[in-house]
């Protein structure tokens, strides 16, 4: 019992000193943004890293998601006679909820975890290290750089998998199930409204992308510099991303839709 | 103390240092000169904290006590700009070469070039020849650094440290792991560049033999202290018996040959705890 007590002190003391920890790093970057500004080929460098190959694998879920959507859809709304309404539904739940929560998802996946495995390795092989005595500040020359990359790619990303999910919604709903393909799109721009919908939308995408970058930085540089180290720095963070993701969706949503 | 100390004809000066790590003191209340145009040797064995020095001498890391001098300026008390300035005179080798691996060998001789000064490419293309000449593997600028022996990796990294001119180099055991041909060529470089470029050079190592050749002054420490100093001759003479012990390469000595532990045969009779 006293053993547990003890634990769960220890733990907490070691998560709130993290969170200082990774609370000055996130000032550090953030200062360091000015002056990743005049230098445009670094963040181009990284857009294409963090972003550009990350294209794939967000075009292809995002079709079957919204081709899954357009299935599930047709037959809960088949039922009530309502089927025309299929692309406000595909559409809605894209671009609230699915498009920017699981393009999050996959970019903590795929370039969350390659950050913090590049950052690490550089720290582990005193490349960080390395460039602090020839009198560079890694925060600056790295660090910055690709946290703006993730910050501004993550929107981008959410809006590509979306755009590709309706059209896979569409491809099922009326190429396979017959739904009017007028009626898709009509219904779609008469009920989703810019500002409540997709501005919502953006602005979630770009907090996931915010979190999920300084978290994928954050652990890699406060890796453990030998490979199990940074093995469990990038497990870490997936899970702790997604954990993130998810719960702050559900702040956003409360925030942005609670009252209607 | 305050900022400008000086001291006689030294380059760096360590005064009265102690850093631990946990509960382990790495270096308790040791003094160092380091002279200008002098190539000097911190010799010990491994896990005596000598990359842990070098960090303390180059503001990585602060000490619990004491003061680092480096030209004039008290390192841990300089503002982070002032810092970084100060670096931009410090070159300094890492073990492992910490070249960057995202870029061939010309960028990354290139690269404190570009961070620092605003010279037109065509400059820092000879500039960076230059460089790679005097290590001599002008011939290696397009490989990647997965493509360079660690010998090479050195030499770039070599490359890379006097790029920018810097009044002097540390070297963090730049001769460990390497072959015979490629420690000699180190050997060679370290001192004739010492010559040539008029530098001051801190050799961190324990290969006794390479260090003791071309060094001007050693220091051997053990346990965070120093137990002995002087010119090479003047070390293979000493009557220590740890230095004894070290320079010759005997096993067992003041340094034991068992890491502490209980009584051999308790230990073997004892059940012990099960791993499953």
């Amino acid at each position: 019992m006293i053993e547990l007590l003890q634990n769960l002190g220890k733990n907490t003391r070691t998560g709130f000193t993290k969170l200082g920890r990774g609370t000055f790093f996130l000032l550090q970057i953030i200062s360091g943004i000015l002056s990743v500004l005049p230098r445009p080929r670094l963040l181009l460098n990284q857009m294409y890293s963090v972003g550009v190959l990350s294209f794939l694998i967000i075009t292809i879920s995002g079709l079957f998601v919204g081709m899954v959507l357009g299935l599930q859809g047709y037959y809960i709304l088949s039922d009530f006679g309502a089927e025309e309404t299929l692309g406000v539904m595909v559409a809605a739940s894209l671009v609230r909820e699915l498009g920017p929560v699981v393009s999050a998802l996959l970019f903590a996946g795929r370039a969350g975890s390659a950050l913090t495995a590049e950052i690490g390795l550089m720290k582990a092989t005193e490349q960080l290290s390395g460039m602090e005595m020839m009198a560079v500040d890694p925060i600056k020359r790295i660090i910055s750089p690709r946290f703006l990359a993730g910050l501004l790619s993550m929107p981008l990303l959410a809006a590509l998998f979306s755009a590709v999910g309706i059209i896979g919604g569409q491809m099922v709903g009326s190429g396979l199930l017959g739904v009017d393909e007028g009626a898709y799109w009509s219904q779609m721009q008469a009920n989703i409204d810019f500002q409540d919908d997709i501005i919502n939308g953006v602005i979630k995408s770009i907090v996931f992308g915010f979190v999920a970058s300084w978290i994928a930085l954050f652990e890699g540089y406060d890796a453990i510099p030998t490979s199990e180290g940074v093995s469990r720095a990038t497990t870490r963070t997936v899970v702790n991303s997604a954990f993130s993701i998810l719960g702050l969706d559900f702040i956003l949503t409360a925030l942005m839709f609670g009252d209607n | 103390m305050d900022n400008s100390v000086s001291t006689q004809n030294s380059l760096v000066s360590v005064q009265n240092l102690s850093f631990s790590r946990g509960n382990k003191k790495i270096f308790d209340d040791i003094s160092l000169e380091f002279e200008r145009g002098k190539v000097t040797a911190i010799m010990g064995p491994s896990g005596t904290g000598k990359t842990t020095l070098l960090k303390l001498i180059g503001g990585q890391l602060f000490p619990e006590q004491g003061t680092v001098i480096v030209d004039d300026n008290n390192v841990h008390r300089l503002r982070r700009s002032e810092l970084y300035n100060l670096r931009k005179r410090m070159g300094m080798l890492f073990q492992s070469g910490a070249l960057l691996t995202d870029m061939n060998v010309f960028d990354n001789v290139a690269f404190p070039l570009r961070e620092h000064t605003h010279l037109p490419e065509s400059m820092i293309r000879t500039l960076v020849l230059m460089k790679l000449q005097a290590v001599g593997l002008r011939g290696a600028r397009d490989l990647m650094p997965n493509e360079l022996s660690g010998g090479m990796a050195r030499r770039i990294a070599l490359a890379r440290a006097i790029a920018l001119d810097p009044m002097m180099i540390m070297y963090d055991e730049p001769f460990t792991g390497q072959d015979p041909i490629s420690k000699g060529a180190l050997v060679h470089l370290i001192k004739s560049l010492n010559t040539i470029l008029g530098l001051t050079s801190i050799i961190v190592s324990h290969d006794v033999q390479e260090t003791a050749a071309i060094a001007d002054y050693i220091y051997v420490i053990s346990e965070g202290k120093v137990v002995g100093q002087g010119t090479p001759k003047e070390i293979e003479q000493s009557e220590s018996d740890w230095v004894q012990q070290f320079m010759n390469g005997t096993a067992d000595g003041p340094v034991h040959f068992h890491y502490p532990a209980k009584d051999y045969v308790d230990d073997l009779l004892s059940t012990g705890k099960r791993y499953s």
